[in-house]
């Protein structure tokens, strides 16, 4: 017990950094999967066909690809046609991507939950498509989304580590190459699962505060 | 002011409207009564476009309503919904602002001064900035009213208006329709009140089976009415509500 708290003095702050590029790949691409995610829904609803089909292709397509395949194809294949992208932006592009066709769902989900007399009631009122989607499907379909997006967000912390196979100093890594050269498994991958675990706890607690912030009385 | 003229509507094989032939004036109020599934709703969905009907002619003004003209239209007509339909993620003011300002991009301090004045009409003031949840029906159809009165309209669709309503909440919302009216609002009201349509409309339309099977002065349809069938549904109607 007492070695492994000299460990964990020895190791933190070189873990607490891989934490950190964690937390920032995480924000990133879950940004990216957010914004993503709204363009195939939008495009799934779209009155022209072949916008259809090309969210359902997308959608199909990403969703049936291991989420380590589709990083290795964008850091290691794209630069043979020309694209060299540095390793971060790679892990943002790929997991943003993976994760877009889970938030698609997620907001479908909550968009179908809103209110149709709602819709009507600002199709009465003159909004154009445009406004119904900005001023009343969205924001009110992204209440009814969050808890299912909350639930996403800590899936992609945690799958954040695929992204240390392409050479991103993130908190896997960080341990790994720890791990290696000090031979210290046991400490090291402890000190990893704690942090992963506790980088989650606030984002449990921020989906409920939003949602308590978003609540309709 | 507003005009059908042989107004058909099918859903899928069955047919809503069958051959709608009805007439407001400006400054009129008319009221359909009829039995659940007669098509009385589907007529002012059809009037501000929210269904699109299949034949015949509707007309507000001598405009046509075509999918062309409906920006047009719904500027001109409001409509106050059964189940009120106020945004549930924004305050009764910014229900009231969001149409003048985010479809008809009035400035925000103009609009929401007018929201006010509008709120205060249907004495709903005080509760200008709570969220439409924390109302009761009542309260929230009269801010729904409140919310067709700031398009400016020039007549005003209601879909039974007061049919979600607890029934001591109803007289609160005719007395702001009641108004209206006297202040010569064109309406055009679907509603189970008969009470009210005896007391406010000019006219009464009993539509039935998807035409309207009657039709004239509110105290005429509603005291002696000409066919059997008007006969039978306010004797339905009224011993109910004895």
């Amino acid at each position: 017990m007492i070695e492994f708290f000299a460990d964990a003095r020895a190791f933190l702050p070189i873990l607490l950094q891989g934490l950190l590029v964690t937390i920032e790949l995480t924000l990133c691409a879950l940004s990216l999967s957010l914004v993503l995610g709204v363009v195939w829904v939008v495009l799934g609803r779209a009155a022209f066909a072949p916008w259809r089909w090309l969210a359902r292709g997308v959608i199909t397509v990403v969703r049936g690809i291991p989420i380590i395949v589709q990083l290795f194809f964008i850091y290691f294949v794209l630069p043979d046609w020309g694209l060299d992208l540095p390793p971060f932006l790679a892990g943002v592009i790929g997991l943003g991507m993976a994760y877009s066709v889970y938030q698609a769902e997620n907001l479908r989900g909550g968009i179908g939950a809103v209110d149709k007399g709602l819709i009507e009631a600002g199709e009465a009122l003159g909004m154009t498509r445009l406004t119904l989607w900005r001023r009343l499907i969205l924001p009110l379909g992204l209440r009814h989304a969050l808890p299912s997006i909350g639930n996403t967000m800590v899936m992609l912390l945690k799958d954040t580590s695929i992204a240390s196979t392409i050479t991103i100093a993130e908190l896997t890594r960080e341990g790994q190459l720890l791990a290696i050269s000090t031979f210290k498994n046991g400490s090291v991958y402890a000190l990893i699962a704690l942090l992963y675990l506790l980088a989650s706890l606030p984002l449990g607690a921020l989906v409920r505060g939003l949602e308590r912030r978003g609540r309709l009385a | 002011m507003i005009t059908l003229d042989a107004v058909t509507k099918s859903f899928g094989s069955r047919s809503v409207l069958r051959g709608v032939d009805l007439h407001v004036e400006r400054g009129e109020v008319l009221c359909l009564i009829g039995g659940s599934g007669s098509g009385k709703s589907t007529i002012l969905r059809c009037i501000n476009g929210l269904e699109r009907h299949d034949g015949g002619t509707i007309t507000v003004d001598g405009t046509a309503v075509t999918k062309a003209s409906l920006p047009a239209i719904r500027r001109r007509v409001a409509m106050v919904f059964q189940r009120f339909n106020l945004f549930p993620h924004r305050s009764v003011l910014d229900n009231v602002t969001e149409a003048p300002v985010h479809v008809h991009g009035e400035p925000v301090a103009a609009a929401r001064q007018r929201a006010m004045d509008l709120l205060a009409r249907v004495d709903m003031a005080d509760h200008a900035h709570s969220l439409p949840g924390a109302l009761s029906g009542g309260q929230q159809q009269r801010v729904g009213i409140a919310r067709a009165l700031a398009l400016r309209p020039e007549a005003i669709l209601f879909d039974e208006p007061t049919s979600a309503l607890d029934p001591e909440r109803v007289g609160e919302v005719l007395r702001v329709m009641r108004e209206l009216a006297d202040e010569g609002m064109t309406m055009l009201i679907v509603t189970h009140e008969i009470d009210f349509a005896r007391e406010v409309a000019d006219r009464v339309a009993f539509v039935d089976q998807g035409v309207v099977a009657e039709q004239g002065p509110a105290a005429h349809v509603l005291t002696t009415p000409q066919i059997p069938r008007t006969a039978q549904f306010l004797a339905r109607v009224l011993h109910r509500n004895a």
